[in-house]
């Protein structure tokens, strides 16, 4: 399979493989008019298999909520056809706005626009837990 | 510190400096007669109370100055539906300082972003009670006259108590000291503290079933009520309500030097025949409450004495 080279945009690689329309969805790519190639299952000499993303343009892309989904993700910037910045991503030390706290008993269940917020308590096993209430963040986005 | 979300906020030095204040209140309380004249706490509880509120109230008015507030959720604006961001700025308008109670966890910590002037948690559901620790910490100095180096017994519901995870996180910070964690398993310490707290900081713990097997060793024995509105559950409740009441006979076996602490309220987990026993402290964990709340209010409100 043969997708070509961007000149201006950006390359997620190294997405843990499976994961990829998970970022492609929260990071709305389904509302960008330029070209947006999703390659699910690519071989990876680092980890077997990974998903890629190639986007056909610059666009803001916030760090921290890929960090947190997947910070084993390399984000390339190409412009002109070249590699113009490469940055790897780290685990953020607090999330807003990304995950909910599920705690019923958290005030966060019931205030007016509230932002959920968290904040990494173990990065060895990627712990986040709500500034609120300090429970552990969900496993999984919704 | 602007305010008191969480004891863990304070530092060790501030916690002494804080024991140091109330201290010198207690040996003389005619100096601190006027330091808050002109003040205002407002006591904002939107879940019923007795001894803290009251207490804030005792600090506040010891202290020269006025006490506004609430005493149930009922007689504010949230039963109207307003947010507690809402009625904290609206609050902060009145008053100098604000202490709270929510059954919301997390609240407090809403209000102190948006009230303007310093917050206290008084409670915030099952997560914290700083101001109780506080109590429990200057209850521990006045009877042992340190932190270090002593072994302490948590007992009865270590799962939902509040109180119990503040203390822990508070005393663990001390050299030597040593936590025993009598429990049935159903209402063990949430994980968290375990694998957290007391594993990566190599702080020695032990989790029983046998509050009479622990009870040779400690130094510090803090009870605590199996509280009915922390389960979902009401047969779970009366299950397991009367699992760990303290007696006289249970006492035979403890240090003479031995102090027993409890959060209060009490409904049946020590007998009363226990309460004339010197090493009972937790009467006077509620006069050291006040006292506490009283040094607090003056570092908060940046009152020089």
């Amino acid at each position: 399979m043969i997708i070509g080279q961007i000149k201006d945009g950006i390359v997620l690689d190294h997405i843990t493989a499976g994961r990829g329309m998970e970022i492609y969805k929260i990071l709305g790519l389904d509302k960008l008019d330029c070209t947006v190639a999703m390659i699910k299952n690519a071989e990876s000499t680092k980890k077997g298999r990974k998903d890629i993303i190639k986007v056909g343009q610059v666009i803001d892309l916030d760090f921290d909520v890929l960090g947190y989904i997947d910070p084993g993700i390399t984000v390339n910037i190409i412009e002109d056809g070249k590699l113009a910045k490469r940055q790897h991503l780290n685990l953020p030390e607090r999330v807003r706005g990304i995950i909910r706290c599920k705690n019923p008993r958290c005030i966060s269940s019931t205030e007016q626009e509230l932002v959920h917020e968290f904040r990494l308590t173990d990065p060895e096993k990627k712990i986040y837990r709500c500034i609120y209430c300090e429970h552990e963040a969900p496993k999984t986005l919704d | 510190m602007k305010n008191l979300i969480d004891i863990m906020q304070m530092s060790p030095e501030e916690l002494q400096e804080l024991v140091d204040r109330a201290m010198d209140i207690i040996a003389n309380p005619a100096k601190y007669a006027d330091a808050c004249r002109g003040k205002k706490l407002a006591t904002l509880f939107f879940e019923p109370s007795t001894r803290t509120r009251l207490s804030f109230e005792a600090a506040m008015y010891e202290l020269g100055g006025n006490v506004i507030g609430f005493s149930e959720a009922a007689s504010s604006s949230a039963a109207k539906g307003e947010s507690v961001a809402d009625t904290a700025r609206t609050v902060g308008c009145y008053a100098d300082i604000i202490a709270m109670r929510h059954p919301k966890e997390g609240a407090p910590l809403v209000a102190s972003r948006k009230a303007g002037v310093p917050v206290i948690n008084a409670g915030d559901g099952g997560h914290n009670h700083p101001t109780q620790t506080l109590a429990d910490l200057l209850t521990i100095y006045r009877e042992k006259g340190t932190f270090e180096n002593l072994t302490v017994g948590l007992c009865g519901d270590l799962k939902f108590g509040r109180t119990v995870h503040s203390l822990i996180s508070a005393m663990s910070r001390y050299a030597g000291v040593r936590f025993v964690l009598i429990s049935p398993e159903e209402l063990q310490v949430p994980r968290y503290i375990i694998t957290d707290l007391l594993e990566p900081n190599g702080i020695p713990y032990e989790e029983v079933t046998s509050l009479e097997d622990a009870m040779p060793e400690l130094d510090i024995l803090y009870m605590t009520r199996v509280q009915r509105e922390r389960f979902f559950n009401e047969a779970d409740y009366m299950r397991l309500k009367d699992s760990y009441i303290l007696t006289p006979e249970k006492l035979r076996s403890a240090k003479e030097s031995l102090s027993i602490l409890h959060p209060l309220p009490r409904v049946n987990e020590i007998s009363v025949a226990v309460d004339d026993d010197p090493r009972a402290c937790y009467f006077k964990q509620v006069l050291n409450g006040k006292y506490m709340r009283m040094a607090l209010i003056l570092k908060l409100l940046e009152v020089n004495i």
